[in-house]
């Protein structure tokens, strides 16, 4: 195993790594709510093209049945139908996420992270101060 | 008619939930979800007694043998979980959506969410096809995001994004462990893969499968470096929301962990080449001191609950990977155990919010005079959360204390019972400023309404029942996990 063998025998890999590290990235680095969201998208994407990449047969015919031809290399279609399903599920899971987003944007005013958890900080704060002020005017009641 | 119960049990709630969409009649849509939850819990326990008398219920899809077809396998474990899954939903269903965001009017909608939820959770526990695994954990996974977002509070919203971010990523993982797990075999069925599976296992392919699902699993069951996700999710999502995730969600990822290990992968070469044990025990052990520590210091309830949650995982997985039939066993009955309390806990959270306003700790003050009924349903099953002899956390404790020293590990059953005593403060001090400080003046005295107390008092009473009468759940638990790690070798 060479290095160029490694490179060039597994360029589809390269690219599912590249793509799912590009995704994780966004969705990991990005504040903006909504570019998380279409990191998971490439990220949901890399997963597919893995699927389908692995479902190729070397000299392999896309499967449809030739007939009377014998001997013939189909490609494997289960990996396709598969990915049918996940890019359904990738699609109901953005369509979620970006509703949150919009009702974040109606709740908060911004779709920030940072600005919406310093907003969450600040209520929580508040509410701990509340609950001390509280406790500390029982304990004079008492 | 019996024999396509495993059909049903899954497709009466994701049939309904639609329905219940088109109907739109508070009442008729409540009535009917509340039959199907029931009838699910019929069918899980019909299951239950037919797992236990033939080892295995094998339902094939259009009579499609496997691997070509998809098949549902129900074997004892699973049908443990069915039951745990659809007990829980029938008991809390009934709440319906108080003490949420849901306008007049649009209850239906949190009815269907409820239900896809339910169905997705029993589709994964259910099903014999790993694929089918990833569609229904994602089924359940959007309709939770959608229970969690109707919390009355604004930050559930936000909790209910950052969890779907981080699902998102769990479930995809597993998407991918999948992936590279057909690639190595060419089959998505559980059993087939099991087969196949044995001499391609040493592969780096196998390896890296394993750990992509591993990872996924871990994140949808909140092990300690992956639960960020769960304490504002259980905190803002309404109550009987919390009630039903806790005691349901988790309890499906961990089948599906001790699915991946014992069935697919074997225990042989999860725990003793690649040495899982060696990563998850010590993250168990970090669960249960880091779990409750947090839940000591916390000044809300239902985020103190949420904490303890992600210790009782640690008790979870701490019995998994003891790598014994007894430790499987204590994880096992764990689950249902669990449930009955964290369940129980939430909802009493949820009589809490209802009558008090909130559910930060200090304005619980005097509630055993307040609310004596709602207060008392608290402390029994808090001191379950502690495992006190008569609860069914004793039960679990016991069995996995006596999984710990079968295998002479002595430093993990002290640690065990020390992280005990931390369940002991942070449940002392709810007992104390419930009973021991005064009320606040003005503070109202009424009790939570039936409908609240009921399913709150018949899963506290059912945690005291099944603290006596341990044959029933420990004895299914030990059977399962024979059955589990007896055909894994």
């Amino acid at each position: 195993m060479t290095f160029l063998s490694n490179v060039a025998g597994l360029w589809n890999y390269w690219a599912v790594i590249t793509l799912m590290m590009i995704g994780l990235y966004i969705m990991i680095s990005r504040g903006n709510l909504v570019k998380k969201l279409m990191g998971m998208n490439i990220f949901q994407v890399s997963v597919i093209m893995l699927y389908v990449s692995m479902g190729k047969v070397a000299g392999g015919t896309p499967p449809i049945l030739i007939e009377g031809a014998e001997d013939v290399a189909y490609s494997n279609p289960l990996p396709h139908v598969l990915m049918l399903t996940a890019i359904v599920v990738g699609v109901a899971t953005t369509a979620v996420g970006l509703a949150l987003v919009v009702r974040v944007k109606e709740a908060y005013g911004t779709v920030e992270e940072d600005e919406v958890v310093a907003i969450d900080q600040a209520t929580d704060r508040e509410e701990a101060a509340a609950a001390r002020a509280a406790e500390a005017a029982h304990g004079e009641g008492a | 008619m019996s024999e396509h119960f495993p059909a049903l049990q899954v497709l009466l709630p994701v049939l309904t939930a639609p329905l219940c969409l088109l109907l739109r009649h508070p009442t008729l849509v409540r009535v009917l979800s509340l039959a199907v939850t029931v009838g699910c819990l019929g069918i899980s326990l019909a299951l239950m007694e037919q797992a236990r008398e033939v080892g295995t219920v094998v339902y094939e899809f259009g009579n499609w043998p496997r691997p070509l077809g998809i098949e549902y396998a129900v074997d004892t474990t699973n049908a443990f979980v069915l039951v745990i899954v659809s007990m829980i939903a029938a008991v809390v269903l009934p709440i319906g959506c108080r003490n949420s965001q849901v306008p007049e009017g649009r209850e239906y909608l949190f009815y269907s969410a409820f239900l896809l939820c339910f169905g997705g959770l029993l589709g994964v526990a259910i099903t014999g096809d790993v694929f089918n695994i990833f569609v229904f954990l994602e089924i359940s996974s959007l309709a939770t995001y959608i229970l969690i977002a109707m919390g009355r509070d604004r930050r559930a919203i936000m909790a209910a994004y950052s969890y779907l971010i981080v699902g998102t990523i769990g479930a995809t993982f597993l998407l991918i462990g999948i992936g590279l797990l057909y690639q190595m075999t060419g089959t998505l069925n559980i059993a087939d893969l099991a087969v196949r599976l044995e001499d391609v296992k040493e592969t780096r392919t196998v390896i890296v499968a394993f750990a992509f699902a591993m990872v996924g699993i871990s994140i949808k069951l909140a092990v300690l470096p992956l639960h960020h996700w769960l304490p504002n999710a259980y905190t803002h999502a309404p109550p009987v929301v919390s009630a039903f995730l806790s005691a349901t969600a988790t309890k499906v990822a961990y089948y599906l962990m001790l699915r991946f290990i014992y069935t697919i992968l074997g225990a042989g070469f999860v725990f003793d080449v690649l040495q899982f044990d060696v990563i998850l025990t010590p993250l168990s052990l970090a669960a249960m001191f880091i779990g409750s520590l947090a839940a000591i210091y916390q000044t809300d309830f239902k985020r103190l609950l949420a904490y303890s949650s992600i210790a009782q995982i640690g008790y979870m997985t701490l019995g998994l990977s003891l790598n014994s039939e007894l430790g499987a066993a204590a994880g096992i009955v764990h689950l249902f155990n669990h449930a009955l309390m964290k369940g129980g806990l939430f909802l009493v959270a949820g009589c809490v919010l209802l009558r008090v306003g909130s559910t930060a700790i200090v304005d619980m003050r005097g509630l055993g005079s307040r609310m004596p009924l709602t207060a008392s349903a608290l402390v029994i099953a808090g001191l379950g959360m502690i495992g006190v002899p008569g609860t069914v956390g004793f039960v679990s404790k016991w069995a996995l204390v006596s999984a710990a020293l079968d295998q002479q590990a002595w430093q993990i059953t002290v640690l065990i019972l020390l992280s005990s005593l931390l369940a002991l403060v942070y449940v002392w001090r709810l007992i104390e400023v419930m009973y021991l400080t005064e009320a606040p003046e003005g503070a109202e005295r009424r009790e939570a309404p039936p409908l609240y107390l009921i399913p709150t008092w018949i899963l506290v009473l059912a945690s005291v029942y099944f603290g006596f009468n341990t044959e029933s759940t420990l004895g299914v638990a030990r059977a399962a996990a024979h059955q589990l790690l007896g055909g894994a070798g």
